[in-house]
């Protein structure tokens, strides 16, 4: 099949105008009429719910946590991006465009962007109506800081909690819906299938995580809001139940699943600490506003750190390496997280780094501490040149600012970073790839939509820091409700689906099968086991960096470790209770088949974009020298997988992207 | 470090449940809680026994997802802090640490630790939130402007994740912390005025058909909230309630 990415005609600016002008409206009485299932209720699901039930929709909205209130998008820290220009320092629709599609090293839709710079104002006035606490300054108007890859101040943030109250808004604006009877909630519920009717989604089955029960769900649309799979890498910044398999059971059934491999790799991550960790937790981005990152210059004194003979404030300043800074002087710290990444892995593989293992580098607010407490000082009259009192005054404010991060970090790793540097390493959190969908967030299904972390769409190969939050809300609250309007206008006659068809029943009855067989299998490993080992062979083979080699290599291991697990996995209980490593093994068969598709994506593109490192990729020389290098000429464009039985026999589609408003460049950022 | 766990194992809603003994070895100070049940769990099923059932997802602190009752206290005896961020330097070796579900009439147990807490959202259905159409097409939001000390402390009382403990560590299992916290965010801020009165009467009256008990201002409450939502926000609840009774 052809992909028909549907991008309307006409100037870049007018695009989603003249969409919403002339697409094919509802009636209010027939919207009554007409069913649509989300499933997934983080940012870009819980607002697609509340705004579909808003508008008349029945929806029916799943999630597999207790509450819809606990999606993934509520770890969300840093902040989220809009085009206000309240801070005047030149901001525009333009230009955060302009950035997005550059941040994204041009490997995203421009048509996609440019609407989601757009919308991008009406969501902050949203969500201050619906009573989300933003940050504000004191003359009471909305408080903006910066973020990595942009010069303007455009993020707006609630203290290092704005994904919980940006969740928190639209799980409210789902409870003014769930209250009047217009969203049916399933908590617990686990979408394990989609179903086609004559080629089209007409419903999904899905297994009551409480009792097993495996039921059906019929809809004349079914929207995709579940968020990314950079769990398939088992260490993640994730959420520990954060998986692939509604996307992946998607893609088996039709949809195409576009760029795979495109996983960002976040900069400000704490390091590893030994091999029982379950998980890796992110420290913001907006840390790089106020911290800069360094090394040791010389080898001896990363030794003498090591050994803990020596603290990292006896460094003297001139024997530190601010390599960002040094490299990159006009973005300095704040440069995006691919780079900022690749810089510090640069660092420790030439054996800089500052911990044991040899895989941290330093964020450090010395400094800060010191200008704010200065600052402050001068303010209130104090004497500037008491140190004592400086750094008082200096860490009050950084604690005003990022105090729930310092606590949590101090937890983690028992060291006060108000006193001594952070220590921070990359780490895998976001992933740009996902299930291919076109300008009205349709998937290659009829019916079946996909928003938010779930889809490939807007940020390319690197996604700037604080645009998911926005790209979901945007998706939901105000791109959705109109693109899948035009397609449930005709649906208008169809009345209620049912259930019963020959579809639902062999959907139902696969899903059993596999159900059926974990629990029987009686192998001798246990799920976390294969998982462990998946992520391993994608961390070190397809993680960072890559070559044709590794990926290679990377392919027929994952292969075996399928046929391993489907031999010898041990799941214990049974499917008619609460069984969590039920759950798992479904989750990790499906990383087991993604992971495959991952690499074979990755092989294909031979070139270096966002955070996807080839390492035969890389300028040679000139200003750009050791930088990645891109391939505008044979890859701009969207791999696009269909499934064909086994991840190696999958085809690909190539969307060739089109950039008429924006004019390739290496993107640099000296 | 080596340690004795006993461990509340219940198979579902309506079976008894008991406490039961395990042991784990070389656990690493610098585990999680939830890690070091990782540990007990895959040595479980390596044993053909079942795993302890417990909930959890974001393991930083904020999804509000776990719940665990340990030695006697919600999350455990570190402050200002969830079951995911308790790190087993916490401990000693050769502890005997006692795990079990928030046990509250309003959340019945669902397996092992697992505890039901949809009686909350069925609190905020009842009314929290401000009902504005979700359209976007709302006035500016600097139109708005709000006094950064009011903003702080509504976000301060927005903070709240939900978790439960205070419900699981009040003598008469109430849930006034929780629900203070929602209706005070409200409450200090313009745009929560119009439905003020509603909001507390109806959110109360859902409390307290949930079963949830009396607040008998003992502050256990505060002193196990890992956010800090302080008993301040159940005084304010309190004024609310107050106010709209009389408007009736
Ligand atoms: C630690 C951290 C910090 C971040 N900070 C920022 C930030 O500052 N700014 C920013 O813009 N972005 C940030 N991000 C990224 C951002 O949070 C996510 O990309 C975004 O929240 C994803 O939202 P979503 O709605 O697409 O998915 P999610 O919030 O992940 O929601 C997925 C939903 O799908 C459900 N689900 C999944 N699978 C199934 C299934 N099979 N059956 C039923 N339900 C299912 C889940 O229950 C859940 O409700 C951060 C991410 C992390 C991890
Ligand atoms: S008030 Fe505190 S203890 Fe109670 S649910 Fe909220 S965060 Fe948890
Ligand atoms: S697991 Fe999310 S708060 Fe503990």
């Amino acid at each position: 099949m052809a992909l028909d990415s549907k991008i309307p005609k006409g100037p870049i600016k007018d695009k989603w105008t003249d969409y919403k002008n002339h697409i094919d409206l509802v009636n209010p009485a027939n919207k009554r009429n007409i069913d649509v299932i989300i499933v997934g209720t983080g940012l870009a699901g819980g607002s697609a719910a509340a705004t579909l039930a808003e508008l008349g929709y029945n929806v029916k909205a799943f999630c597999f946590q207790d509450s819809p209130r606990r999606a993934h998008s509520i770890a969300a820290q840093g902040g989220i991006n809009a085009a206000k220009n309240y801070q005047g320092d030149g901001d525009s629709t333009y230009r955060l465009f302009y950035d997005t599609v550059k941040g994204g090293d041009y490997r995203s839709r421009e048509a996609n962007v440019y609407r989601l710079a757009e919308v991008s104002a009406n969501i902050i006035d949203q969500c201050v109506a619906q009573g989300v606490p933003f940050a504000r300054e004191y003359g009471g108007l909305l408080d903006n800081r910066s973020f990595g890859g942009v010069l303007v101040s455009r993020t707006f943030y609630a203290a290092g909690q704005t994904g919980q109250q940006l969740l928190l808004g639209a799980y409210s604006a789902m409870n003014r819906q769930i209250g009047r009877g217009k969203i049916k909630m399933y908590n617990r519920h686990e979408m394990l299938d989609v179903v086609k009717v004559d080629g089209k989604a007409r419903g999904i089955i899905t297994r009551n995580l409480i009792t097993g029960e495996v039921e059906r769900h019929s809809a004349h649309a079914v929207v995709l809001g579940t968020g990314g799979y950079g769990n398939v890498f088992f260490l993640s910044t994730n959420a520990m139940g954060s998986n692939v398999t509604a996307a992946w059971k998607a893609h088996k059934r039709g949809a195409y699943f576009a760029n795979p491999c495109y996983t960002q790799i976040h900069p400000t991550c704490i390091p590893v600490s030994g091999d029982h960790q379950s998980k890796l937790t992110l420290m913001s981005e907006s840390l790089r506003n106020d911290g800069r990152i360094w090394v040791p210059k010389h080898m001896k004194d990363v030794e003498a750190i090591r050994n803990k003979t020596l603290q990292p404030k006896d460094i003297k300043e001139e024997d530190r390496d601010y390599y960002l800074e040094r490299r990159y002087p006009a973005f300095g710290n704040l440069v995006p997280r691919d780079v900022a990444s690749r810089a510090a892995k640069e660092r420790c593989d030439a054996g800089f780094g500052v911990n044991a293992t040899g895989e941290a580098v330093f964020l450090d607010f010395a400094s800060a501490i010191q200008r704010y407490g200065k600052e402050t000082a001068h303010v209130k009259g104090l004497n500037e040149n008491d140190a004592a009192l400086v750094k008082k005054l200096g860490q009050e404010v950084i604690k005003n600012k990022y105090g729930n991060l310092f606590q949590m970090y101090e937890k983690i790793v028992d060291q006060d970073p108000y006193n001594t540097p952070m220590m921070i390493y990359p780490a895998v959190h976001y992933t740009m790839g996902g299930v291919w969908v076109d300008y009205n967030l349709m998937t290659t299904v009829p019916g079946l939509y996909c928003i938010g972390e779930a889809n490939f769409s807007d940020h390319g190969a690197n996604r700037l820091g604080a645009s998911a939050l926005m790209q979901g809300l945007a998706d939901g609250y105000f791109v959705l409700p109109y693109t899948i309007g035009d397609y449930l206008s005709d649906d208008i006659r169809t009345g209620p689906i049912s259930t019963d068809s020959k579809e639902f029943e062999d959907a139902e009855k696969e899903v059993k099968k596999t159900l059926d067989f974990f629990v029987t299998n009686k192998g001798s490993h246990s799920v976390d086991y294969f998982h462990k080992k998946l992520g391993k062979i994608m961390w070190n083979k397809v993680g960072m960096a890559r070559n044709v080699k590794g990926l290679t290599e990377a392919i027929s291991e994952i292969k075996e470790l399928r046929a391993e697990f489907w031999k010898d996995v041990k799941v214990p209980g049974t499917n008619e209770e609460y069984n969590e490593e039920l759950a798992k093994a479904g989750r990790v068969a499906d990383f087991l088949e993604l992971g495959e598709l991952f690499a074979k994506d990755a092989l294909n593109r031979e070139e270096s974009c966002g955070g996807h490192f080839r390492e035969d990729a890389v300028e040679l020389d000139g200003e750009q020298k050791g930088e990645a290098k891109r391939d505008d000429e044979n890859f701009a464009y969207v791999a696009a997988w269909e499934y064909k039985g086994e991840p190696s026999d999958a085809v690909l589609h190539k969307e060739e992207l089109e950039f008429k408003d924006i004019e390739l460049k290496q993107r640099s950022y000296k | 470090m080596n340690l004795t766990l006993k461990i509340w194992r219940q198979k579902n809603a309506s079976d008894k449940g008991k406490m039961v003994d395990y042991k784990v070895t070389d656990i690493s100070p610098d585990m999680s809680f939830l890690e070091m049940l990782d540990v007990l769990n895959e040595q479980l099923i390596n044993k053909d026994e079942e795993p302890v059932a417990f909930d959890h997802d974001c393991r930083e602190g904020i999804c509000g997802m776990c719940s665990l009752y340990i030695n006697g206290e919600a999350h455990g005896p570190d402050r200002g802090v969830t079951t995911c961020q308790l790190h087993m330097r916490m401990f000693k070796d050769g502890d005997t640490i006692t795990i079990e579900p928030f046990r509250a009439t309003a959340f019945p147990v669902v397996k092992d630790l697992i505890v039901d807490r949809t009686s909350f959202d069925r609190i905020q259905h009842a009314g929290g939130f401000i009902s504005v159409n979700t359209s976007g097409n709302t006035i500016d939001a600097n139109t708005i402007p709000i006094n950064k000390h009011d903003a702080d402390t509504a976000f301060d009382s927005a903070t709240c994740i939900g978790c439960g403990a205070c419900v699981a560590s009040c003598k008469n299992s109430s849930a006034m912390l929780f629900v203070g916290a929602k209706v005070s965010q409200f409450a200090l801020l313009p745009q929560g005025q119009i439905e003020a009165t509603d909001r507390v009467l109806n959110m109360v009256k859902q409390m307290d058909d949930e079963g949830f008990g009396n607040c008998t201002n003992t502050g256990a409450c505060e002193v196990e909230c890992p956010k800090g939502i302080s008993l301040k926000n159940i005084a304010r609840m309190n004024s609310e309630y107050l106010k709209a009774s009389l408007k009736g």
